[in-house]
Protein backbone atom coordinates (compact mmCIF):
# COMPACT_ATOMS: atom_id res chain seq x y z
CA UNK A 1 0.00 0.00 0.00
CA UNK A 2 2.70 2.43 1.10
CA UNK A 3 4.88 1.40 -1.79
CA UNK A 4 2.09 2.13 -4.28
CA UNK A 5 1.79 5.62 -2.84
CA UNK A 6 5.49 6.20 -3.36
CA UNK A 7 5.21 5.08 -6.99
CA UNK A 8 2.20 7.33 -7.52
CA UNK A 9 3.92 10.32 -5.95
CA UNK A 10 7.01 9.54 -7.96
CA UNK A 11 5.06 9.48 -11.21
CA UNK A 12 3.30 12.72 -10.29
CA UNK A 13 6.67 14.27 -9.46
CA UNK A 14 8.19 13.27 -12.78
CA UNK A 15 5.10 14.64 -14.51
CA UNK A 16 5.36 17.94 -12.64
CA UNK A 17 9.06 18.32 -13.47
CA UNK A 18 8.38 17.55 -17.14
CA UNK A 19 5.60 20.13 -17.14
CA UNK A 20 7.84 22.76 -15.56
CA UNK A 21 10.61 22.01 -18.04
CA UNK A 22 8.05 22.35 -20.80
CA UNK A 23 6.82 25.68 -19.45
CA UNK A 24 10.42 26.79 -19.05
CA UNK A 25 11.21 25.97 -22.67
CA UNK A 26 8.07 27.70 -23.91
CA UNK A 27 8.96 30.87 -22.01
CA UNK A 28 12.70 30.92 -22.71
CA UNK A 29 13.06 29.65 -26.27
CA UNK A 30 9.61 28.71 -27.50
CA UNK A 31 6.81 30.89 -28.82
CA UNK A 32 6.40 32.50 -25.40
CA UNK A 33 9.95 33.91 -25.44
CA UNK A 34 10.15 37.68 -24.97
CA UNK A 35 11.07 39.58 -28.14
CA UNK A 36 14.77 40.51 -28.14
CA UNK A 37 15.20 44.04 -26.86
CA UNK A 38 16.09 46.54 -29.58
CA UNK A 39 19.68 45.79 -30.51
CA UNK A 40 22.19 48.54 -31.08
CA UNK A 41 22.60 49.56 -34.73
CA UNK A 42 25.96 48.87 -36.39
CA UNK A 43 28.36 51.74 -37.12
CA UNK A 44 27.70 53.07 -40.64
CA UNK A 45 31.14 51.82 -41.71
CA UNK A 46 30.08 48.24 -40.92
CA UNK A 47 26.87 48.43 -42.98
CA UNK A 48 26.62 47.32 -46.58
CA UNK A 49 23.72 48.23 -48.87
CA UNK A 50 23.13 50.02 -52.18
CA UNK A 51 20.11 52.29 -52.63
CA UNK A 52 19.03 55.21 -54.84
CA UNK A 53 18.17 58.65 -53.49
CA UNK A 54 15.14 60.66 -54.64
CA UNK A 55 17.28 62.45 -57.23
CA UNK A 56 18.46 59.18 -58.77
CA UNK A 57 21.96 59.13 -57.20
CA UNK A 58 23.45 55.81 -56.07
CA UNK A 59 23.90 55.90 -52.31
CA UNK A 60 25.03 53.65 -49.50
CA UNK A 61 26.18 53.89 -45.88
CA UNK A 62 29.51 55.40 -46.99
CA UNK A 63 27.57 58.37 -48.46
CA UNK A 64 26.74 59.38 -44.90
CA UNK A 65 30.21 59.25 -43.35
CA UNK A 66 31.92 62.60 -42.92
CA UNK A 67 28.86 64.49 -41.68
CA UNK A 68 26.53 63.88 -38.74
CA UNK A 69 23.51 61.83 -39.84
CA UNK A 70 19.87 61.35 -38.94
CA UNK A 71 18.13 58.26 -40.41
CA UNK A 72 14.59 56.93 -40.07
CA UNK A 73 12.45 54.30 -41.75
CA UNK A 74 8.89 54.68 -43.07
CA UNK A 75 6.79 54.58 -46.23
CA UNK A 76 4.86 57.17 -48.19
CA UNK A 77 1.52 55.32 -48.02
CA UNK A 78 1.61 55.73 -44.24
CA UNK A 79 -1.21 58.11 -43.23
CA UNK A 80 -0.34 58.84 -39.63
CA UNK A 81 3.05 57.99 -38.10
CA UNK A 82 5.29 58.83 -41.09
CA UNK A 83 3.96 62.30 -41.99
CA UNK A 84 3.99 63.05 -38.26
CA UNK A 85 7.64 61.95 -37.94
CA UNK A 86 8.61 63.90 -41.07
CA UNK A 87 6.81 66.99 -39.71
CA UNK A 88 8.54 66.55 -36.34
CA UNK A 89 11.94 66.26 -38.02
CA UNK A 90 11.19 69.29 -40.20
CA UNK A 91 10.38 71.20 -37.00
CA UNK A 92 13.60 70.05 -35.28
CA UNK A 93 15.61 71.11 -38.34
CA UNK A 94 13.92 74.52 -38.32
CA UNK A 95 14.80 74.90 -34.63
CA UNK A 96 18.43 74.03 -35.37
CA UNK A 97 18.56 76.44 -38.32
CA UNK A 98 22.05 76.80 -39.80
CA UNK A 99 23.41 74.09 -37.48
CA UNK A 100 21.32 71.52 -39.36
CA UNK A 101 22.74 72.52 -42.73
CA UNK A 102 25.82 70.34 -42.16
CA UNK A 103 23.76 67.23 -41.44
CA UNK A 104 22.58 64.25 -43.55
CA UNK A 105 18.86 63.58 -43.02
CA UNK A 106 17.65 60.39 -44.69
CA UNK A 107 14.22 58.75 -44.90
CA UNK A 108 14.57 55.10 -46.03
CA UNK A 109 11.39 53.44 -47.30
CA UNK A 110 10.37 49.98 -46.06
CA UNK A 111 7.90 49.73 -48.96
CA UNK A 112 10.05 49.87 -52.12
CA UNK A 113 7.30 48.17 -54.12
CA UNK A 114 5.18 51.34 -54.02
CA UNK A 115 7.86 53.89 -53.11
CA UNK A 116 9.69 54.40 -56.39
CA UNK A 117 12.34 57.09 -56.79
CA UNK A 118 9.63 59.38 -58.25
CA UNK A 119 7.23 58.69 -55.35
CA UNK A 120 10.00 59.46 -52.85
CA UNK A 121 10.93 62.65 -54.71
CA UNK A 122 7.38 63.98 -54.60
CA UNK A 123 6.88 62.98 -50.97
CA UNK A 124 10.05 64.44 -49.46
CA UNK A 125 9.43 67.63 -51.45
CA UNK A 126 6.64 68.53 -49.02
CA UNK A 127 8.95 68.51 -45.99
CA UNK A 128 12.22 70.19 -44.93
CA UNK A 129 14.57 70.50 -47.94
CA UNK A 130 17.40 68.74 -46.05
CA UNK A 131 15.43 65.45 -46.01
CA UNK A 132 16.59 62.89 -48.61
CA UNK A 133 14.46 59.90 -49.61
CA UNK A 134 16.18 56.55 -50.27
CA UNK A 135 14.66 53.51 -51.96
CA UNK A 136 15.90 50.50 -53.92
CA UNK A 137 15.50 46.77 -54.45
CA UNK A 138 13.73 44.89 -51.65
CA UNK A 139 16.86 42.91 -50.72
CA UNK A 140 18.93 46.09 -50.35
CA UNK A 141 16.25 47.74 -48.19
CA UNK A 142 16.33 44.57 -46.06
CA UNK A 143 20.13 44.84 -45.71
CA UNK A 144 19.85 48.49 -44.71
CA UNK A 145 17.22 47.70 -42.07
CA UNK A 146 19.40 44.87 -40.78
CA UNK A 147 22.35 47.23 -40.33
CA UNK A 148 20.23 49.71 -38.38
CA UNK A 149 18.57 46.80 -36.49
CA UNK A 150 15.27 48.21 -37.71
CA UNK A 151 12.36 45.89 -38.38
CA UNK A 152 9.40 46.06 -40.74
CA UNK A 153 6.56 43.82 -41.77
CA UNK A 154 3.89 43.92 -44.45
CA UNK A 155 0.36 43.72 -43.00
CA UNK A 156 -2.70 43.17 -45.24
CA UNK A 157 -5.63 45.54 -44.77
CA UNK A 158 -9.25 45.42 -45.91
CA UNK A 159 -9.88 45.74 -49.62
CA UNK A 160 -6.72 43.86 -50.67
CA UNK A 161 -4.45 46.72 -49.67
CA UNK A 162 -1.57 46.58 -47.22
CA UNK A 163 0.21 48.69 -44.66
CA UNK A 164 3.65 48.35 -43.06
CA UNK A 165 4.61 47.98 -39.42
CA UNK A 166 8.06 49.45 -38.96
CA UNK A 167 10.61 50.83 -36.52
CA UNK A 168 9.65 54.47 -35.98
CA UNK A 169 12.74 55.60 -34.03
CA UNK A 170 15.12 58.19 -35.47
CA UNK A 171 18.81 57.12 -35.51
CA UNK A 172 21.55 59.68 -34.89
CA UNK A 173 25.17 59.08 -35.96
CA UNK A 174 28.23 61.29 -35.58
CA UNK A 175 30.41 62.33 -38.53
CA UNK A 176 32.53 59.17 -38.14
CA UNK A 177 29.42 57.03 -38.53
CA UNK A 178 29.18 55.86 -34.91
CA UNK A 179 25.73 55.71 -33.34
CA UNK A 180 25.23 58.60 -30.91
CA UNK A 181 21.68 57.93 -29.78
CA UNK A 182 18.12 57.33 -30.94
CA UNK A 183 15.05 59.53 -30.72
CA UNK A 184 11.93 57.55 -29.87
CA UNK A 185 8.66 58.21 -31.58
CA UNK A 186 6.66 60.77 -29.57
CA UNK A 187 9.78 62.12 -27.86
CA UNK A 188 9.14 65.79 -27.10
CA UNK A 189 11.09 68.43 -28.95
CA UNK A 190 12.86 69.63 -25.78
CA UNK A 191 14.59 66.21 -25.66
CA UNK A 192 14.98 65.63 -29.39
CA UNK A 193 16.74 68.85 -30.34
CA UNK A 194 19.53 68.54 -27.70
CA UNK A 195 20.11 64.94 -28.85
CA UNK A 196 20.61 66.16 -32.41
CA UNK A 197 22.99 68.86 -31.13
CA UNK A 198 24.97 66.08 -29.44
CA UNK A 199 25.32 64.25 -32.77
CA UNK A 200 26.41 67.52 -34.36
CA UNK A 201 29.11 68.21 -31.78
CA UNK A 202 30.21 64.64 -30.98
CA UNK A 203 32.98 64.68 -33.54
CA UNK A 204 34.15 68.26 -33.75
CA UNK A 205 37.74 67.34 -34.56
CA UNK A 206 36.58 65.23 -37.49
CA UNK A 207 34.44 68.01 -38.91
CA UNK A 208 37.21 70.58 -39.12
CA UNK B 1 -16.15 70.78 -51.52
CA UNK B 2 -16.50 74.24 -50.06
CA UNK B 3 -13.80 76.82 -49.57
CA UNK B 4 -12.13 76.86 -46.20
CA UNK B 5 -13.45 79.48 -43.85
CA UNK B 6 -12.03 78.05 -40.68
CA UNK B 7 -10.98 80.17 -37.72
CA UNK B 8 -8.14 78.76 -35.63
CA UNK B 9 -9.09 77.68 -32.15
CA UNK B 10 -12.79 78.02 -32.79
CA UNK B 11 -14.37 74.63 -32.15
CA UNK B 12 -16.08 73.28 -35.18
CA UNK B 13 -19.74 73.17 -34.47
CA UNK B 14 -21.63 70.01 -35.04
CA UNK B 15 -24.67 69.57 -37.17
CA UNK B 16 -27.16 67.03 -35.97
CA UNK B 17 -29.00 65.06 -38.51
CA UNK B 18 -32.42 64.05 -37.27
CA UNK B 19 -32.72 66.94 -34.82
CA UNK B 20 -36.48 66.57 -35.08
CA UNK B 21 -36.49 63.12 -33.55
CA UNK B 22 -35.61 63.24 -29.87
CA UNK B 23 -35.17 59.47 -29.62
CA UNK B 24 -31.36 59.41 -29.33
CA UNK B 25 -29.80 58.59 -26.00
CA UNK B 26 -26.60 60.58 -25.84
CA UNK B 27 -25.25 61.37 -29.28
CA UNK B 28 -27.15 64.68 -29.46
CA UNK B 29 -24.75 65.89 -26.76
CA UNK B 30 -21.60 65.04 -28.72
CA UNK B 31 -19.42 67.95 -29.83
CA UNK B 32 -16.59 67.58 -32.33
CA UNK B 33 -13.76 70.09 -31.96
CA UNK B 34 -10.59 71.02 -33.85
CA UNK B 35 -11.10 68.62 -36.74
CA UNK B 36 -8.34 68.68 -39.36
CA UNK B 37 -6.71 66.52 -41.97
CA UNK B 38 -3.70 66.55 -44.26
CA UNK B 39 -3.72 67.08 -48.00
CA UNK B 40 -3.19 63.91 -50.04
CA UNK B 41 -0.69 63.03 -52.74
CA UNK B 42 -2.91 61.45 -55.37
CA UNK B 43 -5.82 59.22 -54.35
CA UNK B 44 -4.00 55.92 -53.79
CA UNK B 45 -2.65 56.78 -50.35
CA UNK B 46 -5.04 56.76 -47.38
CA UNK B 47 -5.80 60.03 -45.61
CA UNK B 48 -6.03 60.67 -41.87
CA UNK B 49 -8.41 62.92 -39.93
CA UNK B 50 -7.86 64.16 -36.39
CA UNK B 51 -10.33 65.73 -33.95
CA UNK B 52 -11.55 65.77 -30.37
CA UNK B 53 -14.90 64.10 -29.74
CA UNK B 54 -16.46 65.44 -26.55
CA UNK B 55 -19.46 63.95 -24.77
CA UNK B 56 -21.18 66.88 -23.00
CA UNK B 57 -24.24 64.84 -22.03
CA UNK B 58 -25.24 62.58 -19.16
CA UNK B 59 -25.09 59.24 -20.96
CA UNK B 60 -22.15 57.27 -22.33
CA UNK B 61 -22.01 57.32 -26.13
CA UNK B 62 -20.35 54.80 -28.45
CA UNK B 63 -18.85 55.82 -31.77
CA UNK B 64 -19.53 52.96 -34.16
CA UNK B 65 -18.71 54.25 -37.63
CA UNK B 66 -17.84 56.99 -40.08
CA UNK B 67 -19.09 58.10 -43.47
CA UNK B 68 -17.84 60.65 -45.99
CA UNK B 69 -18.31 61.14 -49.72
CA UNK B 70 -14.52 61.58 -49.90
CA UNK B 71 -13.61 57.96 -49.12
CA UNK B 72 -15.28 54.60 -49.63
CA UNK B 73 -13.75 53.05 -46.51
CA UNK B 74 -13.43 55.48 -43.62
CA UNK B 75 -12.54 53.76 -40.36
CA UNK B 76 -11.15 54.67 -36.93
CA UNK B 77 -7.63 53.27 -36.61
CA UNK B 78 -5.06 53.39 -33.87
CA UNK B 79 -1.28 53.64 -34.25
CA UNK B 80 0.76 52.05 -31.48
CA UNK B 81 4.50 51.96 -30.87
CA UNK B 82 5.84 49.00 -28.86
CA UNK B 83 8.82 48.87 -26.50
CA UNK B 84 11.15 48.06 -29.41
CA UNK B 85 10.09 51.24 -31.20
CA UNK B 86 8.05 49.44 -33.85
CA UNK B 87 4.88 51.24 -34.95
CA UNK B 88 1.81 49.40 -36.11
CA UNK B 89 -1.72 50.40 -37.00
CA UNK B 90 -5.00 48.53 -36.57
CA UNK B 91 -8.76 49.25 -36.63
CA UNK B 92 -9.75 50.61 -33.23
CA UNK B 93 -13.25 49.12 -33.14
CA UNK B 94 -16.03 50.91 -31.30
CA UNK B 95 -15.09 53.78 -29.00
CA UNK B 96 -17.16 54.53 -25.91
CA UNK B 97 -17.00 58.01 -24.41
CA UNK B 98 -18.24 58.41 -20.86
CA UNK B 99 -20.33 61.43 -19.82
CA UNK B 100 -18.17 64.55 -19.51
CA UNK B 101 -15.22 62.80 -21.17
CA UNK B 102 -13.62 63.30 -24.56
CA UNK B 103 -11.55 61.21 -26.92
CA UNK B 104 -8.67 62.78 -28.83
CA UNK B 105 -7.91 61.58 -32.33
CA UNK B 106 -4.37 62.89 -32.75
CA UNK B 107 -1.16 62.10 -34.68
CA UNK B 108 0.45 58.86 -33.57
CA UNK B 109 -2.68 57.57 -31.84
CA UNK B 110 -6.33 57.29 -32.81
CA UNK B 111 -7.23 58.72 -36.20
CA UNK B 112 -9.99 58.46 -38.76
CA UNK B 113 -8.31 56.68 -41.63
CA UNK B 114 -9.80 57.45 -45.04
CA UNK B 115 -9.22 54.48 -47.30
CA UNK B 116 -10.12 54.38 -50.99
CA UNK B 117 -10.18 58.13 -51.56
CA UNK B 118 -12.62 59.20 -54.25
CA UNK B 119 -11.11 62.66 -54.67
CA UNK B 120 -7.86 64.45 -54.01
CA UNK B 121 -7.59 66.09 -50.60
CA UNK B 122 -6.57 69.62 -51.51
CA UNK B 123 -5.09 72.05 -48.98
CA UNK B 124 -7.52 74.86 -48.17
CA UNK B 125 -10.65 72.89 -48.96
CA UNK B 126 -12.98 71.12 -46.53
CA UNK B 127 -15.06 67.96 -46.70
CA UNK B 128 -18.00 66.55 -44.69
CA UNK B 129 -17.48 63.65 -42.28
CA UNK B 130 -20.32 61.97 -40.41
CA UNK B 131 -19.80 60.13 -37.12
CA UNK B 132 -22.35 57.42 -36.33
CA UNK B 133 -23.21 56.43 -32.76
CA UNK B 134 -24.74 53.28 -31.29
CA UNK B 135 -27.96 55.09 -30.36
CA UNK B 136 -28.58 55.72 -34.06
CA UNK B 137 -27.61 59.39 -33.89
CA UNK B 138 -25.18 61.03 -36.26
CA UNK B 139 -22.88 64.02 -35.90
CA UNK B 140 -21.63 65.71 -39.05
CA UNK B 141 -18.53 67.87 -39.13
CA UNK B 142 -16.85 69.87 -41.89
CA UNK B 143 -13.14 68.95 -41.87
CA UNK B 144 -10.54 71.49 -43.07
CA UNK B 145 -7.69 70.11 -45.17
CA UNK B 146 -4.31 71.49 -44.08
CA UNK B 147 -0.89 71.00 -45.71
CA UNK B 148 0.80 67.60 -46.04
CA UNK B 149 3.37 68.57 -43.41
CA UNK B 150 0.79 70.06 -41.00
CA UNK B 151 1.14 69.18 -37.32
CA UNK B 152 -2.29 70.40 -36.25
CA UNK B 153 -4.88 73.13 -36.68
CA UNK B 154 -2.68 75.66 -34.85
CA UNK B 155 0.29 75.26 -37.21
Amino acid sequence: MQRRHVVQYGAAGVGAVALMLGVGWWRADGPGAPKPAGQRPLPLSAMDFRLTDHEGNEVGPETLIGRPTMVFFGFTYCPDVCPTTLSDISGWLEDLGDEAAQMNVVFITVDPERDTVEAMAEYVGYFHPAIRGWTGPANQVARAAEGFRASYERVPTKGGDYTMNHTASVFLFDAKGELVTMIDYHEPREFAVPKIRRALTEDVEGAT
Amino acid sequence: MTKLSYINGLPLVLLLSGMSSPAFAGSEDVVVENAWSRASIGVNRPGAVYMTVRNTGEYAVTLTGLATPLAMMPEIHESKTNSNGVSSMAPAGEITIEPGQSVALEPGGLHAMLMMLQNLMIEGETFPLTLTFSDGGEVAVEVPILGIAARGPES
